[in-house]
């Protein structure tokens, strides 16, 4: 019909192929428009930065990367000292990121929920206790909360000669927390692989039951077999190691303690100071998703004869997370964003190595797009990974 | 905000236009505009400060108004702009500040390809330690295992990692970015070791310390550290302001010279003074500005020796000697270019 309209419109002008008045064409042309103004627009920008530089000869390019840094870092996932490079003092910064990231991500939704709950319980005291945090935590800027949070450490905790020691080998002070580690053993590999192992026996006893759940209508206890699968699998792995006994215990040497591992004043600040923040919006997404929930929802699952564990899991939590997912995907993003904060109380993050890069190379323009695709990157990952599990978890509607 | 104004400046370099890079633009800019934009340091006793009536002091705040009374007569034609350690390059690259004047070593990099260009050191400095008493710790190489608080994006940053590398000792370094929280951090019990230029500590030592008699400043000074005023590449005459601005503060002090007696030179026989102080005229022409130039400064902000002995003297908080900024006379390192 479309096309019937056109041709005729055509022939009327006498085979003019150019005309705004028709649609593909005007589509077409804007769409060209809009596009050649934005690469345009992308290209004076490109060049005016170009030759801003190139004027006052400042050193452009990601040649840096190569150069040895010659910066020490506080903490690091990986092997590290001042005669890496830029690009592995930048790859420090990334890992440390995600580290707090992830962690603050997991701890952030298991407090926000259990506070969200909290907030619908029947109980007036635990209810009140939940909203007072909420509203206390939500409204002050995370900035404070991160100052918050180090001074707490810093002022509050002893110094470190006379480190608290709660357990023996545990050591709580100004420095952090220092924990005794199991000395490296081969057996603690064979335990991850056990483990690695169980989880993939656990998932076909999984999908076994269901089918056969599904075909006989005998429930399988799934639970508790995988919990012994992965408890038991690397438990065997190490008696067959040889149940290895030997402890890395941190003692103070000088002006620190050594051996061990740590967590460090400022990790702590970051991470709680992101849970604590984050989970408060979570609690009110949780929330909002179960009150989402219809009440007769839970009545029907209960004249069906569930109990209220089995009402909760099969048929209130699949309908609330379709409300709860997408404002939490949100919350995971706003989490790892915050966590360029780190640099003001120096964890140091991504931003926090990316500024010190830039500032002894003098290259702010690429330091900046450094950070900014690295935030990009790990920012669309989770919004990727959450979409998937949304998309998962959607009402099929038949 | 503080990373805000760092964004800002680094999209001034994206979105701004040239305004900055035609002969001699900066020095037109400032007279249109009629005051100097100098980046200081937001809070260093002794060199970028300001005081608890509000006022801006210091020995590169003074530059800044030495350099304004150059060009208007008047020390107060300068907009002070505080700038953070990450702040001051882009500030300085992108024109939002004409002339930086915040306690910034002179390295190879930074003249190259940072993008900047030094006026001569107004002050040699050199990197220090400082621990509280109760360590017990009497030199540096002692310092073996240290957690250390250091501010980020510093040449303090990289000679602390040098220092410990060279001595093959191991350290653990706590890096933030302003300078009030390194200090808090270190008065808390976080860190062992403060570092930082030898006057900030002695600085920060008579200002910010809860007792200074707890700390002390350890003998070894780790590196060199010539601060010096910087300004971008690109406009030579602007460069040379600056320049001889300080150098005629020096020479000021070599021919006795100061702020009291200026009048007195007026009448002198010598030529090399009648020069600096414009009697007989050439210089200011030369260097674009009015004849009185030097005799302004000398006037207005002092020579030299006054603006240090003023600003981080024996008789201020920090209690530093001229030592290695004593005149080249009396065995230090100022020494000014002749005036000709």
């Amino acid at each position: 019909m479309a096309s019937e309209t056109r041709d005729t419109v055509r022939g009327a002008q006498g085979g003019s192929s150019f005309s705004l008045s028709d649609p593909t064409v005007r589509a077409v042309f804007y769409q060209v428009l809009v596009v050649g103004i934005v690469v345009a627009v992308g290209w004076y920008l490109i060049h005016n930065t170009l030759d801003n530089l190139s004027r006052r000869s400042i050193a452009t390019g990601f040649g840096f990367l190569e150069r040895e840094a010659s910066f020490g870092i506080g903490e690091s996932l990986i092997d590290y000292s001042p005669r890496d490079t830029y690009g592995r003092a930048f790859l420090v910064g990334v890992l440390n990121t995600l580290k707090v990231s992830i962690i603050g991500i997991v701890l952030a939704t298991v407090l926000g929920t259990v506070v969200g709950v909290a907030r619908l319980s029947s109980n007036w005291l635990i209810a009140k206790i939940a909203s007072t945090y909420v509203e206390i935590v939500r409204n002050i800027p995370p900035l404070l909360q991160l100052f918050f949070w180090y001074a707490i450490v810093s002022d509050s905790m002893p110094p470190v000669r006379q480190a608290l020691n709660p357990i023996p080998g545990v050591f709580l002070s100004q420095r952090g927390l220092f924990v005794p580690v199991p000395v490296a053993d081969p057996v603690w590999g064979e335990m991850a692989f056990a483990l690695a192992l169980a989880v993939i026996v656990a998932i076909f006893v999984h999908r076994w039951a269901r089918t056969r759940q599904a075909r006989t209508g005998l429930p399988f206890p799934t639970g508790l077999t995988t919990l012994g699968l992965v408890v038991g699998f690397p438990l065997i792995a190490y008696i067959a190691g040889g149940a290895p006994t030997a402890l890395d215990v941190p003692q103070l040497q000088g002006f620190n303690f050594r051996g061990g591992a740590v967590i460090s004043p400022e990790f702590f600040a970051i991470l709680t100071g992101l849970t604590v923040y984050t989970a408060a919006f979570i609690a009110e997404v949780v929330r909002s998703g179960i009150v989402a929930v219809n009440w007769g929802q839970t009545e029907a699952a209960r004249a069906l004869g569930l109990n209220s564990g089995r009402t909760l899991r099969l048929v209130v939590l699949p309908q609330a997370l379709r409300v709860i997912v997408p404002p939490l995907t949100s919350q995971y993003l706003n989490l790892t964003k915050n966590s360029s904060l780190a640099l003001a109380i120096g964890y140091p993050d991504l931003v926090s190595i990316a500024n010190t890069t830039l500032n002894q190379t003098g290259q702010a323009i690429e330091g900046v797009a450094m950070i900014m695709g690295t935030y990009l990157t790990i920012s669309l990952g989770i919004s990727i990974f959450m979409n998937w599990y949304n998309k998962r978890i959607a009402l099929v509607e038949r | 905000m503080k990373s805000g104004l760092f964004a800002a400046a680094a999209a001034a370099l994206v979105f701004g236009a040239v305004t900055t890079a035609q002969a001699g633009p900066t020095l037109d800019a400032v007279k249109g505009r009629g005051f100097v934009q100098c980046g200081v340091n937001a809070g260093l006793p002794g060199f970028g400060n300001p005081d608890s009536a509000g006022n801006w002091t210091g020995l590169d705040v003074d530059y800044c108004r030495a350099v304004a009374t150059a060009l208007f007569n008047d020390p107060t034609k300068v907009k002070f702009t505080p700038l953070s350690a990450q702040q001051r390059f882009p500030a300085i690259q992108s024109g939002e500040v004409d002339l930086l004047s915040r306690n910034t070593t002179v390295t190879l990099t930074r003249d190259t390809s940072v993008g900047l260009n030094f006026a001569p050191v107004t002050y040699y400095d050199g990197q220090g330690f400082m621990v509280n008493k109760k360590l017990g710790v009497k030199s540096a190489k002692e310092l073996n295992g240290a957690t250390v608080c250091v501010q980020s994006g510093t040449t303090t940053e990289l000679n602390l990692a040098d220092y410990f590398r060279t001595n093959n000792m191991s350290y653990n370094p706590v890096v933030i970015e302003s300078n009030d929280e390194v200090n808090a951090a270190f008065f808390a019990g976080r860190c062992d070791v403060l570092t930082t230029d030898a006057s900030g500590l002695a600085g920060t030592r008579a200002g910010v310390a809860p007792v200074p008699d707890d700390y002390v400043i350890l003998p070894e000074i780790i590196s060199k550290e010539p601060l010096a005023p910087a300004v971008r590449h690109g406009d030579d005459q602007w460069l040379d302001i600056v320049t001889w601005v300080v150098y005629a503060s020096i020479q000021a002090e070599e021919s006795g010279i100061n702020s009291k007696n200026v009048d007195e030179f007026l009448n002198t026989k010598n030529p090399e003074i009648q020069r600096l102080l414009g009697v007989s005229p050439g210089m200011g022409k030369a260097l674009g500005l009015d004849e009185k130039w030097a005799y302004n400064v000398i006037k207005k902000v002092g020579n030299y020796g006054e603006i240090f002995d003023r600003n981080v003297g024996p008789k201020t908080p920090l209690k530093l000697e001229r030592g290695l900024n004593a005149l080249w006379t009396n065995g230090g390192l100022q020494y000014a270019m002749p005036v000709r």
